[in-house]
């Protein structure tokens, strides 16, 4: 197979998913527009995995996003989308450079454990913030692009085109670091993490810096679903969202970037074909699924297209 | 009634709800190196099958006799062990010992969004009350305040359920041979352990000890899904904090979290939702392996 | 006795009951080749171990280009100069030969890794190949670890070790694991390509031929001491030695 550069998949990847704008009627713009930008936040994930470590709290970054692009836009007026990304990205690598170099120590289920206490403790304290909503949450109105104000269908359209860019950015970026040295000294890190030691290199500098890019990963994929949605709850941190990030970075696996937005859209065309036809019945598919995956396809989706193995853990 | 006391008797309470409903967790991971999150399945199971059993004593005629329903309660608790337990035991989790433990957190973890949807098909979204057993044992006046006397009974649930657990494995005989395969499995089976039937009991076990939390409960709630879904990551802190596979472990994490919460409910009420998770991650954060942690060999 | 490249004095280290190393104190030349020998819980590998960082001397000093490394982290005294390998290599074995050659030759490159650069770019993989040809192994440079032989694992491992400025290389039983007709072969590889970059050489070794084959120097270790320091002919006929280590005349 011919080895096209990463911006030539980039522009092929951009104008597939742009041509939905298109094609695509409103409510499955909205489906794709939610699932990509829950898919930014499993990048994230996946890139913490090439690491050697699944993190259960990914809700932390998602939530911490959302909300402060809720309240940049209730209480300080902040309307802009880029704007409101940007505040939400800063917040979060503030956030994340607090919390990774403290998780970095940690690994396996410890790492697993505290990363979804982290999560926990914002679920818990929102939820008693009767001043920003409590339980109930947050409503957010419709995001404006450098002072154009769209409604209907060119609001979709511009949210949709919008999200699709960051995706194809955030995964050429994600892309690129990946087969950069230090993506290979990442991996290398996953399979022996002596001898990164012993070679020179720190591991825990590797796993903070993976760390923090979920961070901000997950926190623009949070300000962008919370846009989407129009509304925002404590329920963004709860456990069970996080479980379902990482069930999208299982599905995937850690092998291929665009895998991860197509496991997301897969989840979602789950959610939403099992609610409206088989009630009661999406988080069983959703259980059967894993353990497929799990048993006959441990790397993933993307090993369906690579060489490696790609085990999840 | 003095605050001090008042914090003490509800953390007490909650501690001894919080020890029955972790000391199964802890134990199957000590044994089998499974953190399961289908434990909190087990234990909203558990809830539904004693509201099931429950509302059937009593149209059968229970009224006559209702004390007769614990043991529908505990009954209950045991046909759940007795069915789920070689179920996933044997049915799906053997497949994956040895492997990675985060691996087998995602086995359990799939199995627990199977039996969430499963818990709906079987029982429905609406909620169940079986509140009779709740108020048997009438109130107990202490102080200005007034508790339930079924609350106390809970505390007294758990003592006998952690001094049972702790006679079995340090009194016993096979209490002795469930703490060889603790220590070492290999080396348990090269001296003629019959390994496959230690996990598989101490899996039943702990499904026991789960499904009979949910059913202890039930009286208390109303049975709705997604019971497990708050229970587990409950018994995740506790378990944590006292350090994974430590009976005595659980026991204190469950005081710590049980006290500590029913200080915050009193001093200081934003933080009773995350108190527990602020606890765990400052525990963590000291002690990487919790308070009690089984000795595991780590690398660099 | 002139200065060395590596001075260790007075090291001591206690592990609870046991004394693993007491009162050692050793003076490696530069460019010479040491073995260590002992028997098993002699002393030897916590002596490498001391010197590459893995654990810290409860007294003494190990002195390197002037400074007392003692008690500074694996990571910091690679990057001193001081390099090993393990007696079980140590590989990632998802990555493939040249991978593994690609992520030494990275850490040890002469700008910090890059985030944005390939790893696999033309100049890192001409560094990479020429390590690789160095030690006869270019040929497996595509193949994943679990394919490799025994031998070819040992070379890669030391390979590895050899990826940036290395003035000392402690190898940890290089030949252990090692098929019987390969041992010479792969030490012959190894001494050489060491030698020509002028690197200092200490290795443990089991397998006495080898001892007397390569070393200029050997350290005999018994009880956590050095009971012998001199050329190979004289350590192995010395009757101490033969008591405790080798068990027979040489």
């Amino acid at each position: 197979m011919m080895r096209f550069s990463v911006f030539t998949y980039a522009a092929i990847g951009f104008a597939v998913l742009a041509a939905g704008a298109i094609v695509l009627p409103d409510w499955a713009m909205f489906l794709f527009a939610m699932a990509l930008a829950k898919g930014l936040v499993c990048l994230g994930i996946v890139g913490m995995m090439r690491g050697g470590v699944v993190s259960f709290g990914q809700g932390l970054y998602y939530c911490l996003g959302a909300y402060t692009a809720t309240l940049a836009a209730n209480f300080l007026g902040v309307s802009d989308i880029f704007l409101l990304t940007l505040l939400s990205a800063a917040v979060c690598l503030l956030v994340g450079l607090v919390f990774g170099p403290l998780l970095s120590s940690y690994r396996g289920i410890f790492f697993a454990m505290l990363s979804l206490a982290l999560s926990m403790v914002l679920y818990g304290s929102l939820s008693k913030m009767s001043f920003i909503g409590g339980t109930d949450g947050l409503n957010i109105g419709a995001p404006t692009f450098l002072g154009w104000a769209p409604e209907g269908r060119p609001l979709q359209t511009a949210l949709y085109l919008y999200v699709v860019a960051i995706v194809v950015i955030s995964g050429t970026l994600m892309r690129i670091y990946f087969d950069s040295e230090q993506g290979l000294i990442t991996l290398a890190t996953r399979d022996n993490e002596l001898r990164v030691e012993y070679l020179g290199a720190s591991v825990r500098n590797i796993m903070a810096y993976n760390y923090v890019f979920g961070a901000l990963l997950g926190g623009i994929g949070g300000t962008i679903a919370a846009v989407a949605l129009g509304h925002v709850d404590p329920e963004f941190a709860f456990w069970t969202t996080s479980g379902e990030f990482v069930f999208v970075a299982i599905l995937a696996g850690y092998l291929s970037v665009p895998s991860v937005f197509v496991a997301a859209i897969i989840l979602e065309m789950v959610r939403s074909f099992s609610n409206l036809y088989f009630p009661n019945t999406w988080q069983l598919a959703l259980g059967i699924f894993l353990l497929i995956v799990i048993v006959a396809l441990p790397g993933g989706l993307g090993s369906l297209v690579s060489r490696r193995k790609g085990d999840p853990t | 009634m003095d605050l001090v006391a008042t914090i003490l008797v509800d953390g007490l309470i909650y501690a001894g709800w919080l020890f029955i409903v972790s000391v199964g967790l802890t134990l199957v991971f000590g044994v089998l190196n499974i953190l399961n999150i289908a434990h909190g399945s087990l234990y909203a199971i558990g809830a539904y099958a004693s509201a099931s059993l429950v509302g059937a004593y009593f149209a059968a005629g229970g009224e006559a006799f209702p004390y007769g329903s614990y043991a529908a309660l505990i009954l209950a608790a045991i046909l759940v062990a007795v069915v789920l337990g070689p179920l996933l035991e044997r049915g799906l989790l053997r497949y994956f010992y040895g492997r990675d433990e985060v691996l087998n957190v995602l086995v359990t973890y799939a199995v627990f969004l199977i039996l969430e949807d499963v818990m709906k098909l079987i029982w429905g979204v609406n909620p169940y009350f079986v509140y009779e057993p709740y108020t048997l044992l009438g109130t107990v006046e202490m102080g200005s305040l007034f508790y339930v006397g079924y609350d106390f009974a809970v505390i007294g649930a758990a003592i006998i359920v952690g001094l049972a657990v702790w006679l079995t494995l340090n009194r016993t005989q096979i209490g002795k041979v469930v703490l060889a395969v603790i220590h070492d499995a290999e080396i348990s089976q090269t001296m003629g352990v019959n390994v496959k039937r230690i996990y598989l009991g101490a899996f039943m076990a702990g499904a026991f000890l789960a499904a009979l939390g949910g059913a202890l409960t039930a009286p208390m709630i109303s049975v709705t899904p997604g019971l497990g879904v708050n229970v587990i990551i409950v018994a995740f802190a506790v378990v944590i904090i006292g350090g994974l596979g430590s009976v005595p472990g659980a026991a204190i994490g469950a005081l710590m979290v049980g006290i500590s919460r029913a200080a915050s409910v009193h001093l200081l009420p934003e933080a009773e939702l995350f108190i527990i998770y602020f606890v765990m991650a400052i525990v963590l954060v000291f002690r990487p392996e919790g308070l009690f942690a089984k000795t595991q060999a780590r690398k660099i | 006795m002139s200065k060395g490249v590596l001075e260790v004095h007075g090291v001591q280290k206690t592990f609870g009951a046991v004394t693993a190393a007491k009162d050692i104190s050793v003076s490696v030349p530069q460019g010479s080749i040491y073995s260590l020998i002992g028997s098993n819980g002699a002393g030897k590998t916590t002596f490498v171990n001391m010197v590459t960082g893995y654990i810290k001397p409860d007294a003494g000093t190990i002195n390197f280009g002037g400074r007392n490394i003692a008690g500074l982290p694996p990571r910091q005294i690679t990057r001193l100069g001081i390099h090993r390998s393990f007696q079980i290599a140590q590989l990632c074995n998802e990555l493939s030969v040249e991978e593994n050659m690609l992520v030494a030759g990275s850490i040890h490159g002469k700008s910090r890794p890059s985030f944005l650069r390939r790893s696999d770019d033309p100049q890192a993989r001409e560094r990479a190949m020429a390590t690789l040809e160095q030690f006869n192994i270019a040929e497996h440079r595509h193949r994943l670890i679990p394919e490799l032989s025994g031998g070819v694992k040992k070379l890669l491992d030391i390979a590895m070790a050899m990826a940036g400025e290395t003035q000392i290389m402690l190898l940890d039983e290089p030949t252990s694991g090692v098929a019987a007709d390969e041992k010479f072969p792969i030490m012959d590889l190894v001494i050489n390509a060491l030698r020509d970059e002028g690197v200092t050489v200490i290795f443990v070794e089991h397998d006495m031929d080898i001892v007397n084959r390569y070393s200029e120097r050997v350290l005999a270790f018994y009880d956590g001491q050095i009971i012998a320091d001199d050329t190979p002919d004289l350590v192995l006929s010395d009757t101490e030695v033969q008591r405790y280590v080798t068990g027979a005349p040489a």
